[in-house]
C-alpha cells in the first residue's frame, strides 16, 4: 500500500518542531507500524537525509519504549496494544497518517518522536517500591495473599510505563500510571507499612513534575496498551484521602 | 486543619474538595427540584412551602436564619468549588504547552466530561440570573414578594424564558452526569462488584433531576400549572 | 591466561557457605569510599545495583534505554524456577541442580550450578517481599506449574509476564536506592569501552545518547550485566537494542569469551512475513502442550492447511519421538522444524514455517478450554499475523532467543580481568550448552541479589579504597579511541545503510552458525565475515552527527562489534567438533540424527583470548569434571 505520512520533526528540545510530509510507497500490510517507519528511514538514509528518530526496543509490547500518537490516538487506533504491536493492515492504501510524539510539559521532546519520560522514574523513586532489603525476606509463603487481591494487584502491575495515559489525557495527567503502582503495592499485605507515605509522596512528585489534573475522562484507559482500568484511580483517591487525614 | 491544607495543596486533594462540595450541590439541587414539584399541588401548598423555607428550624432559629445559613454554606462551597476548578484548569492548561497537530480522538470521554468547564460558566451565570429572577425579582416582569406561586407562573409564561430554563437545565444535568460519576471516582467509591453501576447511577440521577426541573416550566407553558 | 575457576574445595553442598565465610569483608564505614559501576539494568544489573547500594557502596548504574525498567529481561514470559518443593512433588536443590547440569548437556560448571539451585528459593522470598504479584492459589499461597518438560512443578509465574514483574521488582528496589542517593542512574548512556589501569578494570567510557558526549567514569570495580548477543543473527526475539558491545569491548581488553557458539534457538516463534521484518516474536512454549506440530507430506504443497487431509500430514515430532511427541526439548523441536522447511515442506506464504495445530485440542477440550489456556497468546498471534488460530493452524518457526555463551567468569563471577565482574546472560557460567526454560530469570537474580554483592566485597577489600583517578592517562587514551571510532563511522559516508549490513550478517550467521552447523558452512562464514566487515567500513552510510541524538550511529557502533564478534562465534563452533545442547554439528550425530557429544575431547569450557581484529584468537580450556551428576546421553525417543 502507499501512504502519506505527516511526521513531527524536531531537531532538539530547544528548536521548534513541524510536520514534514513523506510518501511511504509499497508498504506490506503485514509490516508493523514501526517496520513501516524503518522502511521510510532506510529510504531517507539512502537519500542522505536524517532518519526519523523514534523510540522502540522490544517490539513486542512489553518494554514500554515505543509510543507515538497516530491520527490522534496514542499508540494508534487499535485497543490494548502498544505502537509496536500495530500492523499496517489497520490502514488502507492512500491513507494519510499523522504521526506525533507524546505531548506533555512533563515529557519534553528530545528529538522528533522521542520524548523524555524520566518524570515517571522520579515518581517511582520517591515511593514506588516496597522497601525489602536484599536478604531480609521471610519465606515466600509466610504471607498468604488472597487470590482476588493478588490478581487485582497483577492487573495494576501490568503497567509498562509507556506514558500513553498521559499522551491521551486531555489534561496530560499521569493519574493512571501513578494509580497503577500505588494500587499494585497497596493491595498486597507486603505493601501496607508504607502505604500512606507512598501515596502522599508519589502524588506530590507527580504534581511537582507538571502533569495535569485528572478530570475522569477515562481516555487513559482507552489508550492503555495493557488496558489498565480507571477504577485504580478511584482506589488511589481513596488511599490519598485516608492517608492525608491519618498520616502522622 | 494542617492536614486539610496539605491535602488541598495536591491535585487530588483539590479534586476531593470539588467532589465533596459537589455532593452538597447535588443534595441542594435535588431538594430544590423536589420542592419545585410542589407547584403541581397548587398555589396554597407551594406558597406554604416557600414560607416554610423561611420558618424552618423554629423555634430554635428565627425567621430566615436557617435559610441564610444554607445560603452561606452554599456560597462557601461555590467559592471552594470554583477556586479548585480554576486552579486545576490552570494546572492542566500548562501541562501541555504544545498542542497536538491533529486533535486527540475522543474514545471514552463523553460530551458531558468535555463540556464540564464551559458548562459550569453557563450554570454560574444562570444561577446569578435565577436569583435576580425569582429571589430578588429585579428582572422579573411582575414580582410580588411572598407570592412564590404567582412569581413562578408569571415568570414561566414568558415562553422564551421557560425555554431558556429548559436548555440550562440540560446543561446542568450534563454537568451533573459527569459530576456524579466523577465524584464517585474521586471520592474513591470503588468496589469491583459495584463499579459497573456507577455510570448508570449517574445517568439516572441526572435524568431524574432534569425531568423534575423541566416539568414545571413546561407545565406552565402548556397550562397544567396556571 | 589464568583460567582458575577458584571453586572452593569440599563437598558441593558446603562450597558456597564455606566460601562466603572465607570472602573478605569491607568495613561498613568504608563502603561509601568504594565506587562500583554497574552496566545494564536488567534482572542482573538492577538487582546488583540495588543490593550494592543497600550495602552502602557508591554505585553508578548505566543503561542505554530511557529508563532502567525497559531492559529486555522484561520480555521473559514463562516463569522462574526455584527448588521450593511447595507442591510436595519431590523437588529439591539436588534435583534442580541435577536437571540444570543435564539440561545444559554437561557443559557447565557443577559448583556454579549447585549454588544457583541453592539460591533459587531465596530469590522467590526476596521477590515476594518486594511485592512481585506471583500467581496464587485460592488459599493465598503461591502457585507453581511445570515448565519446559520438567517433571516437577517448580516454576513460579506472574501470568505470562513473569520477566516483567521480576524486573519491575528489581527496578523498584533500584529506584529506591536512586531516591536514597546510594545509586546514581545514567539512562540513555551506552558503555563503549572498559578502562584498565595496571591490568585491573578501573572504569568505563560511555556515550551520552542524547548529547553524544563521550566521557569517562572511574570506579574500584566494574560489573557488566549487559545481556546476550542473539542479535548477531539480526532477526531474534531480543530487543532491537540488545548488543554485544560491552562484553566484546571487554573481551578486546583482555576478558576471555567463553563458549560463544552456545546459542539457544526457541522453537515457537512467529515466522518472518517479509524482508522488512525487524524482529521475531516468541510465543510461549506452553502452546506445545496442546498444539500438534505438522507439515504436509508433499513438498511444495500449497493448499490451505484445512484442505490437506489427515493422511497427507506429517506430524513429524510425534512420528520421531513417540514418547515425548510435541514436547521434545527446544533444540530438537527447533532442528526438526528446520529440517522440514529445508526439505521444501515449509508452510505459509513464504514457506518458512511449520503448523502448530489446535484443531484436535479444540474438538477434544472445546474452544472454551483452549481460550482459557491460551487466549492471550492466540490474540497476540492474530494481532501479528492477521490469522485466526482457532480457525487455521498457527505457523511457527524457531528463532534465536538466548545465548548461553558469554564472558568467562570464575566462581566469584569475575572475568579474567581483575575487577571486571560479569553477571546474568552476559557471562557463560550456569547453563552449559543449553538453558532450561525458566532458568534465565533465576540466574540473573541469583547473580545480582545473592552472589555478586558478596564477591565484589572480597575483591574490594583486597584492592583498598584509594581513590581512582578519572584523570589517569588510561582514561584519556580510551576516550580518544572511542571518539575516533565514532568519527570513522560517520566519515565513511558510503552507499549502504547499517541495517542492510546487519541483515546480511544475520542471514549468514543464521544459515551457517544457526540451528545446525557444519565445517564447510562455518569455514565459508569465516571467509565471508571479514570481507563483509571491510565492506561495512568502506561503504556504510551513517547520517547525522556524533554530538547529537543519533540512532543510526548507535546501530552502526553495535553492528561494528557484531561484525568482529561473529567471527569468534563461528570459530568456536568450528572448533567444537561435537554436538551438544544448542550447538549441533551435522558431522557429529547419531545414526538417528541426534546430537552426539564427545566428552573425551570436549568436556571443557572454550575460553577465547583476543589477539587482534582479524587475527585468530587463542583458545584456552577450562576442563569440566562431573563428580555429582554422572555423564549421560539425553534421550527423548
Amino acid at each position: 500500500m502507499d501512504l502519506i505520512l505527516h511526521v513531527w520533526r524536531q531537531a532538539s528540545p530547544a528548536e521548534k518542531g513541524r510536520f514534514v510530509r513523506y510518501e511511504a510507497k509499497d508498504v506490506s500490510e503485514h509490516a508493523s507500524f514501526l517496520e513501516m517507519l524503518d522502511i521510510v528511514n532506510e529510504r531517507l538514509t539512502e537519500r542522505a537525509e536524517e532518519p526519523i528518530a523514534f523510540e522502540h526496543d522490544c517490539r513486542e509490547g512489553i518494554c514500554g519504549s515505543c509510543g507515538i500518537v497516530i491520527n490522534g490516538y496514542a499508540h494508534g487506533p487499535q485497543h490494548g496494544a502498544a505502537t509496536c504491536q500495530l500492523h499496517m493492515r489497520h490502514f488502507s492504501d492512500g491513507d494519510e497518517i499523522w504521526i506525533e510524539p507524546w505531548r506533555a510539559k512533563a515529557f519534553p521532546v528530545i528529538k522528533d518522536l522521542v520524548v523524555d519520560r524520566s518524570a515517571f522514574d522520579r515518581i517511582m523513586q520517591v515511593g514506588g517500591f516496597i522497601a525489602a532489603r536484599t536478604g531480609s525476606a521471610p519465606d515466600a509463603n509466610a504471607i498468604p495473599v488472597p487470590k482476588d487481591k493478588a490478581d487485582l494487584a497483577m492487573d495494576a502491575a501490568a503497567c509498562i510505563g509507556c506514558g500513553a495515559c498521559v499522551a491521551a489525557c486531555p489534561n496530560a495527567s499521569a493519574m493512571l500510571f501513578v494509580s497503577a503502582k500505588v494500587c499494585h503495592l497497596g493491595l498486597l499485605p507486603q505493601g501496607q507499612p508504607e502505604r500512606r507515605e507512598r501515596v502522599l509522596r508519589m502524588i506530590g512528585q507527580m504534581d511537582a513534575e507538571g502533569f495535569g489534573s485528572c478530570t475522569n475522562h477515562a481516555e487513559c484507559q482507552a489508550a492503555c496498551p495493557k488496558e489498565i482500568s480507571v477504577d485504580f484511580i478511584a482506589r488511589l483517591n481513596r488511599d490519598l484521602f485516608g492517608a492525608a487525614l491519618t498520616a502522622v | 486543619m494542617r492536614r486539610v491544607l496539605s491535602l488541598y495543596r495536591s491535585s487530588v486533594g483539590k479534586k476531593i474538595l470539588m467532589a465533596a462540595t459537589g455532593v452538597i450541590f447535588f443534595l441542594y439541587v435535588f431538594a430544590h427540584m423536589f420542592g419545585n414539584l410542589k407547584a403541581f399541588q397548587g398555589p396554597e401548598k407551594f406558597d406554604h412551602y416557600a414560607e416554610f423555607l423561611r420558618e424552618v428550624g423554629a423555634p430554635v432559629f428565627g425567621h430566615g436564619q436557617v435559610l441564610w445559613i444554607a445560603r452561606v454554606v452554599l456560597l462557601v462551597c461555590v467559592a471552594v468549588h470554583v477556586l479548585a476548578a480554576l486552579q486545576l484548569w490552570r494546572m492542566s492548561a500548562v501541562a501541555r504547552p504544545v498542542k497536538y497537530g491533529r486533535r486527540l480522538e475522543p474514545e471514552e470521554s463523553t460530551y458531558a466530561s468535555r463540556t464540564m468547564r464551559w458548562g459550569s460558566v453557563i450554570i454560574f451565570l444562570f444561577v446569578v440570573y435565577h436569583i435576580l429572577h425569582f429571589t430578588v425579582g429585579s428582572v422579573h416582569p411582575d414580582f410580588i414578594p411572598g407570592s412564590a406561586y404567582h412569581n413562578l407562573v408569571v415568570g414561566f409564561q414568558v415562553w422564551p424564558m421557560a425555554l431558556a430554563y429548559v436548555v440550562v437545565m440540560f446543561v446542568l444535568c450534563l454537568h451533573l452526569y459527569h459530576g456524579v460519576w466523577s465524584g464517585l471516582q474521586t471520592l474513591g467509591a470503588n468496589h469491583p462488584r459495584y463499579n459497573r453501576y456507577r455510570r448508570p447511577f449517574a445517568t439516572v440521577v441526572a435524568g431524574v433531576i432534569f425531568l423534575g426541573f423541566i416539568s414545571v416550566p413546561i407545565s406552565v407553558l402548556i397550562g397544567i400549572i396556571a | 591466561m589464568d583460567l582458575d575457576p577458584r571453586v572452593p574445595a569440599g563437598p558441593i553442598q558446603d562450597k558456597w557457605d564455606k566460601h562466603r565465610f572465607e570472602l573478605k569483608l569491607v568495613n561498613p564505614a568504608n563502603k561509601r569510599k568504594y565506587d562500583i559501576i554497574v552496566v545494564g539494568s536488567g534482572l542482573a544489573g538492577a538487582s546488583a545495583a540495588a543490593s550494592l547500594g543497600e550495602l552502602g557502596y557508591n554505585v553508578r548504574c548505566f543503561c542505554y534505554q530511557d529508563s532502567a525498567r525497559r531492559a529486555h529481561s522484561i520480555a521473559a514470559q514463562g516463569g522462574i524456577n526455584a527448588a521450593k518443593n511447595y507442591p510436595n512433588d519431590g523437588d529439591s536443590i539436588w534435583r534442580l541442580f541435577f536437571d540444570t547440569v543435564k539440561g545444559g548437556d554437561f557443559r557447565s560448571r557443577e559448583a556454579n550450578v549447585y549454588r544457583l539451585a541453592q539460591l533459587s528459593g531465596n530469590i522467590i522470598d526476596q521477590c515476594v517481599a518486594q511485592g512481585v504479584p506471583f500467581a496464587r492459589e485460592y488459599g493465598g499461597l503461591l502457585d507453581n506449574r511445570s515448565f519446559g518438560g520438567a517433571q516437577v512443578s517448580r516454576t513460579f509465574y506472574a501470568r505470562g509476564q513473569t520477566g516483567q514483574q521480576l524486573l519491575l521488582g528489581a527496578y523498584q528496589a533500584l529506584a529506591r536506592q536512586v531516591g536514597a542517593g546510594a545509586v546514581k542512574m545514567f539512562p540513555r548512556t551506552e558503555m563503549l569501552d572498559v578502562v584498565l589501569v595496571d591490568g585491573e578494570a578501573r572504569g568505563i567510557v560511555v556515550r551520552d545518547l542524547v548529547t553524544g558526549k563521550v566521557s569517562s567514569h572511574a570506579a574500584h570495580a566494574v560489573v557488566l550485566a549487559t545481556g546476550g548477543y542473539a542479535n548477531a543473527y539480526f532477526l531474534s526475539t531480543n530487543a532491537k537494542g540488545c548488543n554485544v558491545t560491552a562484553t566484546w569491548r571487554a573481551h578486546k581488553r583482555g576478558a576471555a569469551f567463553a563458549n560463544p557458539c552456545f546459542t539457544q534457538i526457541h522453537p515457537t516463534c512467529i515466522p518472518p512475513s517479509g524482508d522488512y521484518q525487524s524482529k521475531l516474536t516468541l510465543m510461549s512454549e506452553s502452546l506445545r502442550n496442546d498444539g500438534r506440530i505438522w507439515v504436509p507430506k508433499q513438498r511444495g504443497d500449497n493448499r490451505a492447511a484445512n484442505d490437506i487431509p489427515e493422511d497427507e500430514r506429517d506430524y513429524y515430532l510425534e512420528r520421531l519421538y513417540p514418547s515425548f511427541g510435541n514436547l521434545t526439548p527446544r533444540d530438537i523441536a527447533s532442528r526438526r522444524a528446520k529440517e522440514a522447511v529445508d526439505e521444501g515442506r515449509g508452510v505459509g506464504p513464504l514457506a518458512n514455517g511449520v503448523y502448530l495445530d489446535f484443531r484436535d485440542a479444540i474438538s477434544r477440550l472445546g474452544r472454551n478450554v483452549i481460550e482459557e489456556r491460551y487466549g492471550n497468546l492466540f490474540e497476540m498471534y492474530e494481532r501479528i499475523t492477521g490469522e485466526d488460530p482457532y480457525a487455521v493452524p498457527m505457523r511457527i518457526y524457531p528463532a534465536p532467543h538466548y545465548t548461553m555463551g558469554g564472558l568467562w567468569v570464575d566462581y566469584n563471577l569475575m572475568s579474567t580481568v581483575p575487577g571486571l565482574f560479569v553477571i546474568g546472560e552476559a557471562n557463560f557460567s550456569d547453563h552449559g550448552a543449553n538453558r532450561l526454560g525458566a532458568s534465565a530469570l533465576m540466574q540473573g537474580l541469583a547473580d545480582g541479589y545473592f552472589i555478586l554483592p558478596y564477591t565484589v566485597g572480597d575483591y574490594l577489600a583486597l584492592t583498598g579504597p584509594s581513590k581512582v583517578d578519572p584523570e589517569h592517562s588510561a582514561f584519556g587514551g580510551v576516550e580518544r579511541e572511542v571518539r575516533e571510532r565514532s568519527e570513522r563511522l560517520l566519515a565513511v559516508n558510503g552507499n549502504r545503510t547499517v541495517d542492510t549490513f546487519h541483515r546480511e550478517l544475520g542471514n549468514l550467521m543464521w544459515e551457517r552458525c544457526g540451528m545446525s552447523r557444519d565445517r564447510k558452512g562455518l569455514e565459508q562464514a569465516l571467509g565471508r565475515i571479514p570481507a563483509l566487515r571491510d565492506e561495512f567500513w568502506q561503504d556504510v552510510r551513517v547520517p547525522g552527527k556524533g554530538e547529537d541524538f543519533n540512532q543510526s550511529l548507535e546501530k552502526a557502533g553495535r553492528l561494528a562489534d557484531f561484525l568482529e564478534f561473529a567471527e569468534l562465534m563461528c570459530q568456536d563452533a568450528l572448533d567444537r567438533e561435537e554436538s551438544c545442547g544448542g550447538h549441533f554439528r551435522e558431522e557429529y550425530q547419531t545414526p538417528e540424527g541426534e546430537a552426539q557429544r564427545d566428552d573425551e575431547r570436549f568436556a571443557y569450557v572454550a575460553a577465547w583470548e583476543f589477539k587482534g581484529v582479524g587475527c585468530p584468537p587463542t583458545l584456552h580450556k577450562e576442563p569440566l569434571t562431573f563428580e555429582y551428576v554422572p555423564l549421560s546421553q539425553r534421550s527423548y525417543k
